[in-house]
C-alpha cells in the first residue's frame, strides 16, 4: 500500500530538485520580506527584537501561501491529477503525500533559514530554539490548511489572489500560537503551553485536512 | 415522516419552494417592520439611560442582534451547505448561497456599531480585542466564501466547492475564537448567558430580545427573497419557471 505513496513522494521531490529555483524563490521571498521590516520601522535593536516573533511568523506564513498555488497546478495542467483519481489508493493519502513533499520543499527550508533571520532581529539563542520548534510544528499546519485552498482554486482565473482570501483567516490560530511561543520565552515564561497546542493543532490538521482537500480536488475535477 | 404531518420534503422541489417562499416573504417583511418599529422606539425612547455609559449604550440594541446573527448565520450557512453537498438538495445549496451576503452584512454592521460604541466608551474606534478580531476574521471567511462562489462559473461546481470551504470554516470558527480569546481580551464579558439571569434591567433585556427577533425576521425575509431569484436563474429552462412567469405577466 505504501509503495505507490513512496513513488509519488520520490517523484515530487525529484521534480522539485530538477527545478530548484521554485523552492529557492520561496526562501528568497521569506528573507526579503523580513529584511524590509527594519527599513520600514527603523533600526532600533530593542524595538526590532520585540517585533521579531510576529515579523518572522507573518513572513513565513506569506511565503508558504505564495508557494501553495504550485502544489496542484502543474499536475492539474498536464492531467496527472486526474490519473490520481483513478489510482486504487485513497485520494486522501495521495494528497497527504503531496502535501508532505510540498512541506519538505518549502516549509522545511523556511525552518532551517529562520535562525539566520532571527539573529538579524536580535533574538537570543534560547528564543531562536523555540522559534525553530514552533515553526517546525507550525509550517506543516500551514501547508495542510493551505492545500484545501489550493485545491479549491484549481483552474480558476486569479486563483493566487483568491487563495489568500480563503486561507489567511484560517492561518490566524497557528500564527497566534507560533508567535506567542517565542513571545512567552522573551518574557521569561514557558512556551510549553503554546507548543503543546500547536502540536495538537498539527495532529488535528493532519487527520482532517487531507479529507477536505481530497473532496475539493474531486469537486474541481468533476 | 408520517402521512398526516407536514411533508417537509415537498418543499425541496424547486417549484413548491418558490411558491411557499413567495407566500411567506410578505409576512416576514411585515413582522420585520413592526418589530424594528417597536424595538427601536423602546430602545431609543422608553428604555432608561445606563448609569455608567449614558446614552451611548443604546447602540447595543443594534450591535448585539447583528453580532449574534452574523455568527449564527455562518453556522446555518455551513449546515445548508453540508446538506446540499451530502444529499444533493438544490434548495439547500441555494439557501447557503443566499445566506452569505446577509451574514456578511450583519458581521460588518456588528463591527461598525462596535467601533461607534468603542469611541465614547474605550476612547478608540478599534482595539485588537479578541471578540473584535474574531468577528473581523469571520467577515473575511464570509468574503472568501462569496468570492469563491463568484469565481467558479459552473454553478454546481461553485456550490460544491464553496460548501467544502464553509464546512472547513465552521470547524475553524471555534478554534479561531478560542485562540484569539487567549491572545487578548478587553471586551466586556457577556451580559446574557443561557444558564443565568441576565445582568441587565428587564426593560433593556426585553427591548434587546425584540430587536433580535426583528433581525431574525429580516434575515428570513431577505434570504428567502434572494433564494427565489437565485432559483429562477438556475432553473430558467425548467417548465415550472415558464408557467409562473407567464402567469405573473398576466
Amino acid at each position: 500500500m505504501f509503495r505507490p505513496l513512496l513513488a509519488l513522494l520520490r517523484r515530487d521531490l525529484t521534480l522539485a530538485l530538477r527545478r530548484p529555483q521554485d523552492a529557492l524563490t520561496v526562501v528568497g521571498f521569506f528573507v526579503v520580506v523580513v529584511a524590509l521590516f527594519p527599513l520600514g520601522i527603523g533600526p532600533d535593536p530593542e524595538f526590532l527584537r520585540s517585533l521579531a516573533p510576529g515579523v518572522l511568523w507573518v513572513a513565513a506564513l506569506l511565503a508558504v501561501m505564495l508557494s501553495l498555488e504550485r502544489l496542484f497546478s502543474d499536475d492539474y495542467r498536464d492531467g496527472t491529477l486526474e490519473q490520481m483519481l483513478l489510482v486504487p489508493e485513497p485520494l486522501g493519502l495521495l494528497v497527504l503525500t503531496k502535501i508532505f513533499a510540498h512541506w519538505l520543499i518549502t516549509g522545511l527550508p523556511l525552518v532551517l533559514i529562520s535562525p539566520l533571520l532571527a539573529v538579524q532581529l536580535n533574538l537570543r539563542p534560547d528564543e531562536i530554539l523555540i522559534l525553530m520548534a514552533a515553526l517546525l510544528l507550525g509550517t506543516p499546519i500551514l501547508s495542510l490548511i493551505g492545500a484545501i485552498g489550493a485545491a479549491l482554486t484549481l483552474g480558476l482565473r486569479g486563483g493566487g489572489v483568491l487563495i489568500a482570501l480563503l486561507i489567511l483567516p484560517l492561518y490566524a490560530p497557528p500564527l497566534i500560537l507560533g508567535a506567542g511561543a517565542v513571545d512567552a520565552v522573551m518574557h521569561g515564561a514557558s512556551a510549553q503551553a503554546h507548543l503543546s497546542l500547536l502540536g495538537a493543532m498539527m495532529v488535528f490538521a493532519l487527520f482532517a485536512t487531507p479529507w477536505a482537500t481530497a473532496a475539493a480536488v474531486r469537486i474541481m475535477l468533476d | 415522516m408520517s402521512e398526516r404531518g407536514i411533508q417537509w420534503f415537498r418543499f425541496t422541489a424547486p417549484a413548491n419552494f418558490y411558491d411557499l417562499a413567495g407566500r411567506l416573504i410578505p409576512w416576514f417583511a411585515a413582522l420585520t417592520v413592526a418589530l424594528f418599529g417597536v424595538g427601536l422606539y423602546m430602545g431609543l425612547v422608553v428604555a432608561p439611560s445606563d448609569y455608567q455609559q449614558g446614552d451611548s449604550y443604546r447602540i447595543i440594541y443594534i450591535h448585539v442582534p447583528t453580532a449574534w446573527m452574523g455568527m449564527f448565520l455562518y453556522v446555518l450557512m455551513a449546515v445548508y451547505a453540508a446538506i446540499g453537498l451530502i444529499w444533493r438538495i438544490k434548495i439547500a445549496e441555494i439557501m447557503a448561497k443566499s445566506i452569505a451576503p446577509t451574514g456578511a452584512l450583519f458581521t460588518f454592521l456588528a463591527l461598525w456599531t462596535g467601533a461607534l460604541w468603542g469611541r465614547p466608551t474605550w476612547g478608540v474606534f478599534w482595539v485588537w480585542d479578541a471578540r473584535l478580531t474574531s468577528m473581523l476574521l469571520l467577515l473575511f471567511l464570509y468574503l472568501g466564501y462569496m468570492a469563491l462562489h463568484a469565481a467558479i462559473d459552473d454553478r454546481q461546481r461553485a456550490s460544491n466547492a464553496s460548501a467544502v470551504l464553509a464546512m472547513v470554516g465552521v470547524v475553524n470558527v471555534p478554534i479561531i475564537y478560542f485562540s484569539v480569546h487567549w491572545w487578548n481580551t478587553l471586551h466586556q464579558g457577556a451580559s446574557i448567558t443561557v444558564t443565568e439571569a441576565p445582568t441587565m434591567a428587564m426593560i433593556m433585556f426585553v427591548t434587546l430580545m425584540i430587536m433580535v427577533l426583528a433581525a431574525w425576521m429580516y434575515s428570513i425575509a431577505v434570504v428567502l427573497a434572494r433564494a427565489r431569484v437565485e432559483l429562477l436563474e438556475r432553473e430558467r429552462t425548467a417548465h415550472w419557471v415558464r408557467e409562473r412567469l407567464e402567469g405573473e405577466r398576466g
